[in-house]
C-alpha cells in the first residue's frame, strides 16, 4: 500500500495545491467521478444527468452544465466541453469549499469572489458577461418549475421585478431612454453585497475514506 | 419629565394601595380542598378590617368581603404592578439597554418584598410545586419552542442539543462535585450535604435563562448561529435540568447511591427525553390535522393550538416523561401547519396571546424572586454561597471552551473566542432556577441554605453580569450577522445557492445538511402537507416573498383609492391611524366589497412569517410590510394630491426614501436598533398555498401606476429597516433607517421614467428589446386569462395598456 500511496500522493499534489482539496478528500472524489463515469476516464452529461437524486432538483440543468462550463476552469476560456476529465471536475468542485477560519482576508475575497463567478456563470449561459432578462427569467423559471402550479407570468414578474431591482441599485441615473442591457459581474456582486453567501454555499467534503472504514473504527 | 413623574405616581399609588390592601385582610382562608394550592399566609392579628366587619353587623349596603377574593385580587394586582412597571421601564428608553429587564423585575419584587416585610406580612406561597409545574412553565416552554426558529435549530441541531445536553450535564456534575468536596471542608460547616443533594442543587443552578442575552444579541447584531445556540440551549437545558432534578430528587431520598443507580438514571433519562419527544409529535400532528378543519370555526382556533400543547404538557407528565420536551416538540411540529391552516386572526391571536402568557409567567415568576429575596428564611453561609459563584462561573467557562473545542471541527463555521467568551459569560440564571430551588422538598435538610444561594447566585448573574454584558460585548469584536434578505434578487440567490448545493451534494455522493432538509421537504410536501394542510398547493417561497411585496403593493393603491379598506387585519392600525390623514377619493360600494373580498382572501393566505429569534417579551416583527406601505402611502398620497393623477407622482417618487411620516407616529425608539427578521427561515421553508382565482376588481377609475407600484416592489427589497425592538413591547410604528437615500430616490425618479413611456404614450411601440418595457408586455397578457394571479392584475387597472 504503501508505493500506491506516494503514487498517488505525487499525482495529486497539483491538484492538491490548485484546488485546496486535501488528499483524502481528493481520492473520496476520484472514488466517486470514477463511479459516475462508470470507469471511464470522462464524464459526460449522461453520466451526471442519470444521477436518480437529481432528478428532482429544479436547476438541475444549470448545475449539469456548470461542469462542463470552460469558465467554471479558472483558465479564462469559454465554452464548454463535452467530456470532462477529473481534473475539471475537481475543479467546479472546489468552488464549493467552505472557508476556513485560518484563510487570509484576500483569500476569503477571493474565494468570494470565486463562487460568485461560480453563479454568474450558472445564469449567463450564452457567456457574454452579461445576464438578461431572458437568462435571468429562464433560471427563475426553473427554480420555481418544482414548486408546484405556478403560472408563467409569475416567474416572469418576479425576474422582472428582480431585474428592476438591480438596475435601479446599479444604474441610478438612467435617462428615459437608457436601456439597461444585463447585469454584469460586478452589479451582480453589488447584489450580494451584505449575504453572507460564502457558509452557504460549501459542501461538507468528507476527509475520511469512507471505503475503508470498518465497524468501530470510524473517525468521521 | 412629567412622564416619568406619571409613571412614579402610578407606580406609588399601586404600592401603596398593594401594602395597604395586604394590610387589611380578613380572617384567614381555609385551604382550598385539592386543586389550586395556594395558601396565603395571614397573620390575622394585624388586620383592622377584622374588627370593622362584627362591629357593622347589620349594615348591609357596604360590605367588603376581601377573603373571597383575596387570591386572585392579589395575583392581578402583581400582574398589573408588574405591568405598570414594563411600561415604566420603557419610557426610559436608556434603562432598558444597559439594564436587562430582568433586573428591573427583580428589584420591583424586592421593594414590594421590603414593603410587605416592614408591614410583617408573608406573601402567598404562589410557588408551590404543583402551581409552578403545572401553570406558570408551560407557557413560558411553549412560547420557547413556539417562536424558535426552524430551519436555524435544525441547521444547528447537533451543537443545540451537544450545548443543552452535554453542557448541562457537565455543569451539575462539575459543580456538584466540587461542592461536595467543599462540604468536606468542616470550616465551612455544611458537612451534612450529600453528594445527592449537591448534584441535586447543581442540576438547579445549571439552568440559564437566554432572554437578557437574546435582547442583548439582537441589538447588537451578534452573528445567528450564537443566537441560535443561546436559544436553543436554554430550551434544551430546561429540558435536561428538569429532568436532572427529578432524578436527583428521587435520588436524593435514598443514602447510598449504587453503580446501578448510575445506569438506571441514565437509562431513565434517555427514556423520558425521547418519551417527551415522541408524544410531542405526536400531539403536534394532532393539532395539525385538527386545524385543517376549523375553518368553520374560526373563533376557537387558538384554543385547539393551546389545549393540544398544554395536553401534550399533561399527557406526559402523566407518563412521567419530560413534559417540557414535550410542550416544546409538539409547539415545533404543529406550528408550520397550523399557520398555514388558520386564519390570519387566528394566527395573530395565537402569537400574541402565547407571548402574554409567557410574559406574565415569567413576571409573577421574577417579581416573585424579588419578594421571597425578603421575605423568606434565609440561611447565610459564606463559604457555600462564595465557592458556588465561583463554580458556577468557572464550570460554565470551562464547559464552553470544551465543548466548543470538541465541536468546532464538525461545524462548518466555527465559534471564535469572542463567540466563546459570549456564551460562558452570558449565562445568567434565571426563572426556571429560582423556581426549582423554592420548590424543594421539604425532606431536604438544607432547603433554606440552598433557597439562598440560588436566589444570590441568581442575584449576582442578573445584576452584575446582566449589566456588564453590554459594553463587554461591545467590546470584543463579535462576529455580526447578516442583514434581512428582503430583496427579491436576495431571495433568488439563496434559493438558488441551496438547489446548487443539494445537487452538488448528489453529485458527489456527499450527504451534508442540505440532502437531510432536501428529503425532508420532499417527504413534507408530498405526504404530510397532503394530510395536515388544508389547501394542499405547494409555494415557493420566493413567490410567496414576491405575493407580499405585491401584495402590500395592492393594498397601498386601493388605499389611496378607497381610503377604507380595513379587511386586513394586521394593517389596521395603520390604516388607522393613517386615515385622518389621507383623502380618499371614494369608490362605488360594489367596487370597495369586491376589493375587500380579494383583500381578505389573499391576506388570509398570505403570513408574515418573519420570525425573529429573540425576545420573549417581544411579538415577532411583523412591522415590515406595513412599513412599506406607510411609505408608499405618503409617496402616493403626495404625488397623487400635488400632481393629480394623470402626471404620474413620478417626480415625487424621490421623496419615497424621505423619512415619512410615520416617524411621527411617536417612536421613540432608536433607528439603531435592527430586528432579525427571519425572513429567509420562512421563506425557504414556508409553502404558502397558491392564489385561488379569483376575478379582478372593477377597474379603479385612476389609471393608476404601475410606475409607482413596479417601482416600489424593486424599492421595497430595498428598504433595510431600523426596526427597533425594545424587549418588552409590540411596536407599531418605527423609525425606519432607510438607506441609500440620495442614490435610490434619483434612480426612482429615473428609472420610473421607463414606465412613463409606456404608459403615457400609449401609441408608443412596444419595445421589445428593452428588458424593462416587458413589464408593459407583461401587464398586457394577464388581461387574456381571467382566472390570474388575483396580484398581477395590477396592470390592469392601467386601462391604456391594452
Amino acid at each position: 500500500m504503501g508505493a500506491s500511496q506516494t503514487h498517488s500522493a505525487y499525482k495529486y499534489q497539483d491538484l492538491m495545491t490548485k484546488t485546496g482539496f486535501s488528499l483524502e478528500q481528493i481520492k473520496n472524489l476520484h472514488y466517486r467521478f470514477r463511479q459516475l463515469s462508470e470507469n471511464n476516464e470522462t464524464l459526460s452529461r449522461e453520466n451526471l444527468e442519470n444521477i436518480k437524486d437529481l432528478a428532482d432538483n429544479p436547476i438541475k440543468k444549470q448545475i449539469v452544465e456548470a461542469f462542463f462550463d470552460k469558465r467554471n476552469q479558472h483558465q479564462n476560456e469559454m465554452g464548454s466541453f463535452e467530456e470532462i476529465g477529473f481534473e475539471q471536475f475537481v475543479m467546479v468542485m472546489s468552488h464549493f469549499r467552505p472557508p476556513t477560519p485560518k484563510m487570509t482576508e484576500e483569500e476569503k475575497l477571493a474565494m468570494r469572489k470565486d463562487k460568485l463567478h461560480f453563479l454568474f456563470n450558472m445564469h449567463d449561459s450564452d457567456n457574454d458577461g452579461k445576464i438578461t432578462l431572458e437568462e435571468y427569467r429562464k433560471v427563475v423559471e426553473e427554480l420555481l418549475s418544482m414548486s408546484g402550479d405556478i403560472e408563467k407570468d409569475t416567474a416572469r414578474g418576479i425576474a422582472d421585478a428582480a431585474m428592476l431591482e438591480v438596475a435601479s441599485t446599479n444604474v441610478p441615473n438612467m435617462g428615459p431612454d437608457d436601456y439597461y442591457e444585463g447585469i454584469t459581474f460586478e452589479h451582480f456582486e453589488q447584489m450580494f453585497k451584505e449575504v453572507e453567501m460564502e457558509s452557504r454555499m460549501h459542501v461538507r467534503f468528507l476527509d475520511v475514506d469512507t471505503r475503508t472504514i470498518h465497524c468501530g473504527s470510524s473517525t468521521s | 419629565m412629567d412622564v416619568g413623574i406619571t409613571r412614579r405616581g402610578v407606580l406609588f399609588i399601586i404600592l401603596t394601595a398593594l401594602s395597604l390592601l395586604h394590610g387589611l385582610r380578613g380572617e384567614v382562608l381555609p385551604q382550598p380542598n385539592g386543586g389550586v394550592t395556594i395558601i396565603p399566609h395571614i397573620n390575622p392579628e394585624d388586620d383592622p378590617q377584622a374588627s370593622l366587619e362584627p362591629t357593622k353587623g347589620n349594615s348591609a349596603l357596604f360590605k367588603l368581603n376581601y377573603p373571597r377574593i383575596q387570591i386572585p385580587l392579589e395575583i392581578t394586582l402583581w400582574m398589573l404592578l408588574a405591568s405598570f412597571a414594563k411600561i415604566g421601564f420603557n419610557m426610559y428608553h436608556k434603562i432598558t439597554i444597559w439594564v436587562p429587564e430582568t433586573c428591573l423585575l427583580i428589584t420591583l419584587g424586592l421593594i414590594v418584598g421590603s414593603i410587605m416585610y416592614f408591614a410583617n406580612e408573608e406573601p402567598p406561597a404562589v410557588h408551590t410545586n404543583t402551581v409552578f409545574f403545572l401553570y406558570m412553565l408551560p407557557p413560558i416552554v411553549l412560547e420557547s419552542g413556539y417562536f424558535i426558529p426552524i430551519r436555524h435549530l435544525f441547521e444547528n441541531i447537533g451543537t443545540v442539543v451537544w450545548f443543552a445536553l452535554v453542557g448541562t450535564l457537565w455543569n451539575s456534575f462539575g459543580i456538584g462535585i466540587s461542592l461536595f468536596a467543599i462540604c468536606q471542608i468542616d470550616a465551612f460547616g455544611v458537612h451534612d450535604i450529600s453528594l445527592q443533594e449537591n448534584l441535586l442543587f447543581a442540576s438547579i443552578i445549571s439552568a440559564v435563562d437566554p432572554v437578557a442575552m437574546l435582547n442583548l444579541f439582537e441589538d447588537v447584531s451578534v452573528n445567528e448561529q450564537l443566537c441560535i445556540v443561546v436559544l436553543g440551549e436554554s430550551i434544551f437545558s430546561d429540558v435536561v435540568t428538569v429532568v436532572l432534578y427529578n432524578m436527583f430528587n428521587f435520588q436524593a431520598k435514598k443514602e447510598v447511591v449504587k453503580a446501578t443507580d448510575v445506569l438506571l438514571g441514565i437509562a431513565e433519562f434517555l427514556e423520558v427525553v425521547f418519551g417527551g419527544l415522541i408524544f410531542g409529535i405526536v400531539f403536534g400532528f394532532v393539532a395539525a390535522f385538527t386545524t385543517r378543519f376549523t375553518s368553520k370555526v374560526r373563533e376557537i382556533e387558538p384554543l385547539f393550538i393551546f389545549m393540544f400543547s398544554y395536553l401534550a404538557y399533561l399527557i406526559a407528565e402523566l407518563f412521567s416523561m419530560s413534559s417540557v420536551t414535550a410542550i416544546v416538540m409538539c409547539a415545533i411540529t404543529m406550528k408550520y401547519y397550523v399557520e398555514e391552516n388558520v386564519s390570519q386572526r387566528s394566527c395573530t391571536t395565537l402569537r400574541h396571546v402565547i407571548k402574554m402568557l409567557a410574559s406574565i409567567s415569567e413576571t409573577l415568576i421574577f417579581f416573585f424572586l424579588g419578594i421571597a429575596t425578603i421575605t423568606t428564611e434565609h440561611e447565610w453561609n459564606w463559604g457555600y454561597i462564595l465557592f458556588t459563584l465561583l463554580f458556577a462561573f468557572v464550570w460554565r467557562g470551562l464547559g464552553v471552551l470544551v465543548l466548543t473545542l470538541i465541536m468546532n471541527p464538525f461545524r462548518t463555521i466555527p465559534f471564535t473566542f469572542q463567540d466563546q467568551f459570549a456564551l460562558a459569560y452570558c449565562g445568567l440564571r434565571g426563572a426556571i432556577s429560582f423556581a426549582l430551588a423554592f420548590t424543594l422538598p421539604d425532606f431536604i435538610g438544607r432547603k433554606n441554605l440552598f433557597v439562598t444561594t440560588t436566589i444570590a447566585l441568581i442575584l449576582v448573574t442578573v445584576f452584575i453580569q446582566g449589566i456588564t454584558m453590554r459594553p463587554l460585548i461591545g467590546l470584543i469584536n463579535i462576529r455580526k450577522t447578516n442583514r434581512n434578505l428582503y430583496t427579491i434578487n436576495a431571495e433568488i440567490h439563496c434559493r438558488l445557492m441551496d438547489h446548487t448545493v443539494a445537487g452538488i451534494e448528489d453529485i458527489c455522493g456527499q450527504y451534508g445538511h442540505f440532502y437531510w432538509k432536501d428529503k425532508f421537504m420532499r417527504f413534507n410536501d408530498r405526504i404530510l402537507r397532503k394530510i395536515l394542510i388544508r389547501d394542499r398547493r405547494a409555494e415557493s417561497s420566493i413567490l410567496a416573498l414576491y405575493k407580499k411585496l405585491e401584495l402590500q403593493n395592492a393594498m397601498l393603491i386601493l388605499d389611496v383609492v378607497s381610503g377604507d379598506i380595513s379587511a386586513a387585519p394586521s394593517i389596521i392600525s395603520l390604516y388607522e391611524e393613517k386615515k385622518s390623514s389621507s383623502k380618499p377619493n371614494k369608490l362605488l360600494a360594489v367596487e370597495v366589497k369586491k376589493m375587500h373580498d380579494i383583500l381578505s382572501k389573499n391576506m388570509y393566505k398570505i403570513r408574515q412569517q418573519a420570525v425573529s429569534f429573540t425576545s420573549k417579551h417581544a411579538l415577532p416583527n411583523d412591522s415590515q410590510p406595513r412599513e412599506i406601505v406607510i411609505r408608499r402611502h405618503n409617496s402616493i398620497r403626495r404625488s397623487l394630491q400635488s400632481h393629480g393623477f394623470h402626471r404620474a407622482g413620478v417626480s415625487t417618487i424621490h421623496k419615497y426614501h424621505s423619512l415619512p411620516a410615520g416617524k411621527s407616529l411617536g417612536s421613540k425608539l432608536s433607528p439603531g436598533r435592527r430586528s432579525h427578521a427571519d425572513v429567509q427561515e420562512n421563506m425557504s421553508e414556508v409553502v404558502y398555498p397558491s392564489r385561488t382565482p379569483s376575478p379582478g376588481p372593477a377597474p379603479l377609475s385612476s389609471p393608476l401606476r404601475e410606475v409607482p407600484s413596479v417601482h416600489d416592489r424593486g424599492k421595497s427589497g430595498r428598504t433595510r429597516h431600523g426596526m427597533s425592538r425594545t424587549s418588552s413591547s409590540y411596536s407599531d410604528s418605527h423609525v425606519p433607517a432607510p438607506r441609500r437615500h440620495s442614490k435610490s430616490s434619483t434612480s426612482d425618479k429615473n428609472s420610473a421614467g421607463n414606465f412613463r413611456e409606456p404608459h403615457h404614450k400609449a401609441e408608443e411601440p412596444e419595445q421589445q428589446q428593452r428588458p424593462l418595457s416587458p413589464p408593459t408586455a407583461w401587464a398586457a397578457e394577464p388581461k387574456d386569462n381571467v382566472t390570474q394571479h388575483p396580484l398581477l392584475r395590477q396592470p390592469q387597472w392601467n386601462p391604456k395598456k391594452m
